[in-house]
């Protein structure tokens, strides 16, 4: 079944989530509205600035469509700042910023330090097997502390950077920078499984 | 914290390389850069939705039109601006002013400008970008410009308008210069592309990689007299991969109500019902300046080349 997978399209790296997902064999469509919401199977909230999402998120009445949709169950790929606004909770975040709570981690943003901290790394992702993804982490925020249903499928100097629960899969890093669609592609098949298993 | 689950994560994570350098950019897409000359200003730019701030001394109409040499931005309002905010904090050195850049990347700013809205340290060279870890956005006029900046280094491109003018003219035949040459570009036959980086002034390499990809290897912002949220949704609708935005918002009567618009219609840049809405009851914009009639001295975009 052909999935239909939005990318939230407020701000950051959407594009490039776009071609990964179409690149991969998805219909993949930007989502900046709430009925472009309702016309989605999956999301992927992309990396960004997660307070300038959030704000957007506000004031374009996406919030409440958006917890809506997360209840229900919709399947949803994160990164970067994507996972910064499906976590619980965010430390040295702005006291107003938005939290969906799909996924069960605390992360703390730019924990790993300013631009200049920026880095790239080789991750063993435990589903893709024994190639190495290469990870770009940029200002990115660190995985503080995970709840028992959160399974780590990566961790970078004693952190995860990498989890899954349920159907919602949240990277600290990039998959969409650097042309490997790996986890693109494993995101895709368990939104398409959902979608098969609902369908019967 | 459970141990790590692999032997080869937490080895050799390499700093400063192109792509990270690259990546952030790429994060400030459909976004707007915000000029603040203190942490006051840098506030109320995260609290209206910037994805990043720029400190400078003063805002471009201020310099304009108290005149003497602008600087980099004072070490220690810098310092208030970093602290002050949780978004990527930019900031601005003089053209060939590597020094200015060295105390920056050492303030651990995010972003520098290398800009022509400073007075330039020199007139010949601009900074080679490469030996920093910091990643650096440069303004350009037209095609060649741009890659001559990236071919130094820069990680990031911004179409120089005619900064504090609030006059949009010069942003739109700057953007529409460089979106046109790649369009050029991309057409020519490959026997005819070392002619046109001749006739650009640009490395070979950059302009066969472009010819073959059809876009610039780095993201490439508007800049230069946006002082609109109906500006700011020109630009994007152009081409722009997003906004600085620097006298328009605090020189306008309501800062925070044109930041927090300039925003939405960034994000919103075609859909006109949306900029309608956000632009209601905004007050006047700045002040704006006839680029036609200004003696050429006076104009910022002609510093650097």
């Amino acid at each position: 079944m052909l999935a239909r997978v939005g990318v939230l399209a407020l701000q950051g790296d959407v594009r490039e989530h776009l071609s990964a997902l179409s690149h991969c064999g998805a219909d993949a469509t930007p989502v900046r509205l709430p009925a472009d919401l309702a016309a989605v199977d999956a999301l992927v909230l992309p990396g960004g600035e997660s307070t300038t999402m959030s704000r957007l998120i506000r004031v374009f009445d996406l919030e409440t469509p958006l917890r809506h949709r997360l209840s229900e169950g919709m399947p949803t790929m994160s990164t970067c700042a994507g996972l910064i606004l499906l976590s619980r909770t965010v430390l040295d975040g702005r006291p107003d910023q938005l939290t969906f709570g799909a996924l069960d981690v605390e992360v703390r943003r730019n924990a790993y330090g300013r631009q200049r901290e920026s880095f790239e790394a080789d991750l063993k992702v435990e589903p893709l097997g024994v190639a190495p993804f290469r990870a770009v982490f940029i200002r990115a925020p660190r995985i503080e502390a995970t709840g028992p249903d959160v399974e780590v499928l990566a961790s970078f100097d004693g952190n995860p950077v990498a989890v899954s629960s349920g159907l919602h899969l949240g990277l600290g890093f990039h998959p969409e920078m650097t042309g490997d669609v790996r986890l693109h592609q494993l995101f895709l098949r368990r939104v398409e499984e959902a979608l098969e298993v609902n369908a019967a | 914290m459970s141990t790590d689950k692999s032997a080869v994560n937490g080895h050799e994570p390499a700093t400063g390389g192109v792509r990270v350098k690259r990546g952030l950019a790429e994060m400030l897409k459909g976004g707007v850069i915000m000029d603040v000359v203190n942490a006051e200003h840098a506030k109320i730019a995260e609290d209206a939705g910037a994805v990043a701030v720029m400190a400078l001394e003063r805002v471009p109409a201020d310099i304009r039109r108290e005149g003497g040499v602008a600087r980099m931005s004072e070490v220690g309002l810098i310092k208030e601006i970093m602290a002050a905010v949780t978004i990527p904090v930019m900031a601005k050195a003089r053209i060939g002013h590597f020094v200015e850049a060295q105390v920056l990347e050492a303030l651990g700013i995010d972003y520098i400008d290398e800009s022509e809205v400073l007075t330039p340290a020199d007139e010949e060279n601009h900074i080679d970008k490469w030996t920093f870890k910091v990643p650096f956005v440069c303004g350009c006029r037209d095609l060649g410009e741009a890659l001559r900046r990236i071919g130094e280094g820069a990680a990031m491109i911004r179409t120089k308008g005619e900064a504090g003018t609030g006059n949009v003219v010069e942003a739109v035949r700057h953007m529409r210069a460089v979106l046109g040459g790649l369009r050029r570009l991309r057409a020519l036959r490959p026997d005819e592309l070392m002619s046109e980086a001749k006739r650009l002034g640009a490395p070979f390499e950059l302009v066969r990689e472009i010819h073959e990809t059809g876009a610039l290897p780095v993201v490439n912002f508007s800049a230069g007299g946006i002082a609109t949220p109906a500006d700011a949704a020109l630009m994007m609708q152009l081409g722009a991969d997003g906004n600085f935005v620097g006298s328009g918002i605090f020189k306008s009567d309501d800062p925070l109500g044109y930041a927090k618009a300039i925003v939405a219609a960034t994000t919103y840049y075609d859909k006109p019902d949306v900029i309608a809405e956000v632009s209601a009851g905004l007050g006047p914009a700045m002040r704006g300046l006839d680029v036609a009639s200004m003696p050429k001295e006076e104009l910022l975009a002609a510093r650097g080349w």
